[in-house]
């Protein structure tokens, strides 16, 4: 990359757009920004295509099988991948219709024109190519994004935080979210928000997805004693997780 | 003169969400001129069964990045509809606020980054970052400032956090509302004149094409209506939004993975212009300038004018937010509860004007408080049957012009209607065969 600034692209894939528009919503970062890179392929706001990409930026879930032709295809031609935001990561929310059989689903939209219209289950990015690097999130932490952003430009490797949102929550000062009768998923739910649902009244949804090896009997037990059944605390979980906690259920089996 | 043409443009550029152009001419007789819609689908309704009304509206706000708020209010207002929530007034100028904000947001990214370069002839706003730095700042600026609504009132402007059923779990303190009506004052409102100045110099570029058809928006005879009102057809007029289905009339089409509509005619459009057409009258003073300014009458038949229509309504949002902010630090904020006690369940159906148009959701709630069925329809997918229309008209009356610039307009006139496609096939896919 010396001498050259380095080719950055974004790609869409199943999703809502939100990180995207995220990180246009940079106003007063983004031109300069724009100095130390060039912005090669970013098909919501330009023109115009590339054949490399030094960072490729992936947002969306993959859902189709044209979405894996594609994303192997841009991984052949690009350096580094980084999946943005939390449909790239783990599936995201698009990964709920994973927990009913593909017949109900699509019965349930399409009634009976149900056979015209064929789908795979929601997937993270990371179950068809390798991924370097995520920002996770629903949408994705602007901060974390920019971090991670500049660590690359600079040829670091981005930190990531692995504790729970309750660390940050703690340090807002904010009053316990389940103390306060609500439910919560703070405690098992990978930090890096700086707790902003809580700070903001509301409970923590989970949208980072689980920190690496929760305990997760250990959280249904814990909603339990604030008065939520086994499965309505898993169904809440798997709210934007549903790839990451079937998972663990099955291991935990 | 070649009577043959066949345009192909895969993923059009400058618009939310997967859309091909495909254009097919043959001796003269024009076979096809669509809209391909190749967006993957998602399943919202499906994914909703089961959810509990606190977990609705956060689910259904990932329907879409840029109308995120837009989502969030019609879902709220179905919830607390079918769970006979009342909300106070507070509540409800707080909301009205968060959708200017929005409208504001998305019409500023709309016409200044997505359809701007097209009038200046460069394929992205990037290159005016060098020729029009000062107008690009403003820009910039003022999306800042939209996105400062949002952050203020509901948390965050993407995915908002606070507004919930009932209510707001946060409310914003009258110093956050006095920091933000100074910085649309001193800022927001000077920059906006630099767009507009901007937007003017360049308007001749805008094509003159003319169809006139259906225009359907929200509407209230109280004021210009974003946030709530009936159904208001230019043909036939109001309806109540409990007979929304027989408005939309949702079909299916081979070529678009988004479900088309149609009322009285064939196709009818929603978004600015629309709404514009329908509530001109209800414009605050000063947008009803910058409409005059921009060579912006009611009612234009001109799809390309949706764009101007766009930022005639930002001025409104701005204007309209204003006075209302002056009434809430009069009347002081109320610190109040969201009130999320049902008093019934049953079924409850909503409608906001968000930028690209009415927007609907239908829920229908079981004893327990959870979603049962529901329905969503989108303000895109009910504007591509009016695309389609408009390509067939456009495509003879410009055939003389060569492919290149025929491409060229067709690109501009998908993204005048600043279509979200992520959000208009929310729920379906077809695969087309060519």
């Amino acid at each position: 990359m010396s001498g050259q600034k380095p080719k950055v692209a974004f790609f869409d894939f199943t999703g809502c757009e939100g990180c995207q528009l995220n990180k246009l919503n940079f106003e007063n970062e983004l031109l300069d920004l724009l100095e130390l890179v060039d912005i090669v392929e970013f098909r919501e706001a330009m023109d115009g295509k590339a054949d490399y990409y030094d960072i490729a930026f992936i947002e969306g879930g993959i859902s189709t099988p044209q979405c894996i032709e594609r994303i192997h295809d841009i991984r052949r031609r690009c350096g580094v991948m980084v999946a943005l935001g939390q449909c790239a990561v783990s599936g995201g929310i698009n990964a709920m219709k994973n927990l009913h059989p593909s017949e109900w689903v699509q019965e349930a939209v399409y009634g009976e024109d149900k056979y015209l219209f064929p789908s795979i289950p929601a997937q993270p990015v990371s179950a068809i190519v390798n991924v370097d690097y995520e920002v996770r999130g629903c949408p994705m932490s602007a901060p974390e994004y920019l971090h991670v952003f500049k660590s690359l430009i600079l040829g670091r490797k981005p930190e990531i935080k692995d504790y729970a949102v309750c660390v940050e929550c703690k340090l807002k000062e904010n009053e316990c979210v389940l103390d306060k009768g609500m439910f919560c998923l703070g405690p098992i739910t990978r930090a890096g928000c700086e707790a902003i649902c809580p700070s903001n009244g509301q409970y923590c949804t989970g949208c980072r997805g689980p920190v690496s090896n929760i305990n997760r009997d250990g959280a249904v037990d814990m909603l339990k004693k604030h008065g939520y059944s086994t499965e309505e605390a898993l169904k809440r979980m798997k709210m934007f997780n549903t790839n990451e906690i079937d998972k663990e259920i099955k291991w935990g089996r | 003169m070649s009577t043959d043409l066949n345009i192909n443009v895969h993923h059009v550029t400058r618009v939310e969400g997967h859309g091909n152009i495909v254009v097919d001419m043959k001796k003269g007789n024009l076979n096809k001129a669509q809209l391909e819609i190749v967006e993957p689908p998602r399943f919202f309704e499906a994914m909703l069964k089961g959810r509990n009304f606190h977990e609705v509206a956060i689910i259904t706000s990932r329907i879409c990045g840029i109308c995120s708020l837009g989502h969030q209010m019609t879902s709220l207002k179905a919830t607390e509809a079918a769970l006979g929530l009342e909300v106070s007034e507070q509540t409800e100028i707080l909301r009205k606020i968060l959708i200017h904000g929005s409208t504001f947001q998305s019409n500023i990214l709309h016409a200044l980054f997505l359809a701007t370069p097209d009038f200046f002839k460069v394929g992205s706003v990037f290159p005016l970052v060098k020729t029009n730095k000062a107008v690009v700042e403003a820009a910039l600026r003022l999306k800042r400032l939209a996105n400062d609504i949002g952050d203020v009132i509901s948390g965050r402007a993407v995915h908002p956090i606070s507004c919930v059923p009932g209510g707001f779990t946060k409310l914003p303190s009258e110093d956050d509302l006095r920091t933000l009506r100074d910085k649309i004052v001193t800022q927001g409102l000077p920059d906006a004149e630099l767009a507009i100045d901007a937007l003017a110099s360049v308007a001749h570029e805008i094509p003159p094409f003319e169809r006139e058809t259906e225009y359907i928006s929200v509407y209230s005879d109280k004021e210009y209506a974003l946030y709530d009102g009936d159904i208001c057809s230019s043909d036939t007029g109001l309806y109540p939004v409990e007979k929304y289905l027989e408005v939309t009339n949702e079909f299916v089409v081979d070529h678009s993975s988004s479900k088309h509509a149609r009322f009285n005619r064939d196709s009818y459009m929603v978004g600015a212009l629309a709404r514009f057409n329908n509530s001109y009258a209800l414009l605050k003073p000063k947008a009803k300038d910058v409409a005059a300014k921009l060579g912006l009458e009611a009612p234009n038949y001109n799809p390309y004018m949706n764009t101007v229509a766009q930022v005639v309504e930002v001025v409104h949002c701005v204007e309209d937010t204003l006075e209302m902010i002056d009434y809430l630090l009069d009347t002081g904020i109320k610190q109040e509860k969201p009130n999320q006690e049902p008093t019934r369940y049953g079924r409850g159906i909503a409608t906001t004007e968000v930028p690209r148009g009415i927007l609907f959701h239908d829920y229908t709630y079981n004893r327990q408080g959870m979603i049962d069925k529901a329905n969503c329809i989108i303000p895109t997918g009910q504007n591509l049957a009016n695309i389609d229309d408009d390509m067939k008209k456009l495509v003879p009356e410009i055939i003389a012009e060569g492919k290149d610039a025929i491409t060229r307009k067709l690109e501009m006139l998908v993204r005048a209607y600043d279509p979200c496609i992520s959000c208009s096939v929310h729920m379906l896919d077809v695969e087309f065969i060519e």
